[in-house]
């Protein structure tokens, strides 16, 4: 292997963090009776996306899976594939059956995700809108805001819409009601894993997606921390003004929301625009995250719509506003307004199709039942804190 | 309104590709690229609507 190879290596092993962080995050922004299940589903829906995708690539496009550095990139994608597969996980928090999401992460990987990605990282046709149709240098998105980001959140929102709101959510007059995480530790505490997980993504994605050098690793290092930081100063500031003092799940959105957008362009944009990018999400998480709970009354637990798909829509938009060309060629705006207009316009609805499709023929959602009880006594038989005091307010409200 | 939506959207992506495929200037596409991302935005709206619970409905 040449070094450059093994620079990458080490960046791809990075990203297990990553999904390490985004399954913390997804369990403490729960309740504490699903605990347990939240981290045995983001578990299971990594095994089945990486091995649903690997299989795909073996057999359909025949892509090597025999050690050599050809098949680092399939690691990657396997790796994607399962980042993406983590993010509906969120929406579908306390009520989605773990068989469901299991058999949802396999249809992501086996059909929406490589369907995209080989579009943008593939050479698919999103990729050469440059060389064929003179569109900048065609589509551009480094670390995964579109194919792992905005695909795993648009599968949320979905999810989301089939699975319907939490008991309880939306009980009075329609206004929603607030329930919050039970453990923000891990929640933070997961930031700082998916800081490490991301900084392999966008710097293993740049180099073996976009042909960036091994080099410019130092710069994808920068402007990734510094729109997660700028991503969670916002927030903070925003939640300090709107509440009265900073909310900390909010600000692991906001983190998040930087992270998400950096992705896209990390590779191409400079440190003082990279800070620009991540204060942009930080506002749009705020703000989205209130939005689609109210008036949407969409009963996203987790935030993963706002963080995942608003946040990766931003940063996917962000390379053709801020991205240095300097060789004069013009239309990169057009080319992520078309990647933007393809995910909205064609990879929404797949994603509905095959998850309502799916909620036809195994009922997605647990029955009231399960939702009573929590999903980890009802789904694994044990609780995730079996010396800790029940909540019985929340059962008897229910 | 629903299945609308849906189809909205797709309708609106299939404008943005014959934008890019048969236009030359990018003063045209440009245009048609927006019109069409406008009609999926009208698809959104659609299926959002199509998805919001009735009013006072306990889950």
């Amino acid at each position: 292997m040449t070094p450059a190879s093994v620079l990458c290596l080490f960046f791809v092993f990075l990203v297990p963090l990553a999904a390490a962080g985004l399954a913390l995050i997804n369990t403490g922004l729960g309740r504490s009776r699903s605990a347990a299940h939240a981290m045995l589903a983001s578990l299971l829906a990594m095994a089945v996306a990486a091995m649903v995708y690997a299989a795909e690539s073996l057999f359909v496009r025949g892509q090597p899976l025999d050690g050599s550095p050809a098949s680092l990139a399939v690691l990657l994608q396997m790796l994607g594939a399962g980042l993406a597969a983590l993010i509906p996980l969120s929406s579908g928090a306390d009520r989605w059956r773990l068989g469901a999401s299991c058999a949802s992460a396999a249809l992501l990987a086996g059909c929406t995700y490589p369907l995209f990605a080989h579009w943008v990282w593939g050479g698919g046709w999103l990729a050469q809108l440059g060389t064929k149709y003179g569109l900048g240098h065609g589509f551009l998105d480094a670390g995964g805001a579109s194919s792992i980001q905005v695909v795993g959140g648009l599968t949320a929102l979905s999810v989301t819409w089939i699975l319907g709101p939490r008991r309880g959510k939306y009980a009075t007059h329609g206004a929603p009601a607030a329930i919050p995480g039970h453990d923000a530790v891990i929640v933070v505490f997961a930031c700082f894993l998916t800081w490490l997980g991301w900084l392999g993504l966008n710097a293993a994605g740049a180099i073996l997606f976009t042909g960036a050098e091994a080099g410019r690793a130092v710069l994808i290092a920068v402007n990734t921390t510094l729109s997660a930081c700028a991503g969670l100063l916002a927030t903070a500031a925003i939640s300090r003004f709107r509440f009265g003092r900073p909310d900390a799940s909010l600000c692991a959105n906001g983190w998040v929301g930087g992270l998400v957008a950096s992705s896209a362009a990390c590779a191409v944009v400079t440190p003082a625009s990279a800070v620009t990018i991540g204060l942009a999400a930080g506002v749009l998480v705020t703000f989205t995250v209130a939005y689609i709970e109210w008036p949407l009354s969409i009963d996203d637990p987790g935030g993963a719509i706002s963080v995942h798909a608003a946040s990766g829509l931003w940063g996917v938009l962000a390379v053709g506003i801020f991205a240095r060309s300097g060789d004069g060629v013009s239309g990169q705006w057009l080319a992520q307004l078309v990647g933007i207009a393809t995910l909205i316009g064609l990879v929404l609805p797949l994603t509905y199709s095959l998850n309502w499709l799916l909620n036809r023929v195994y009922c997605q959602r647990v029955a009231p039942e399960g939702e009573r009880q929590g999903m980890d006594l009802y789904e694994l038989g044990a609780g995730a804190y079996p010396e800790f005091a029940t909540h019985n307010e929340e059962f008897t409200q229910l | 309104m629903k299945v609308l939506g849906f189809l909205l959207l797709l309708a609106g992506w299939a404008i943005v590709l014959a934008a890019v495929v048969l236009l030359r200037t990018e003063i045209q596409r440009s245009v048609f690229v927006m019109a069409g991302i406008g009609v999926e935005v009208l698809g959104m709206i659609l299926v959002v609507r199509a998805h919001e619970p009735p009013k006072g409905q306990s889950e």
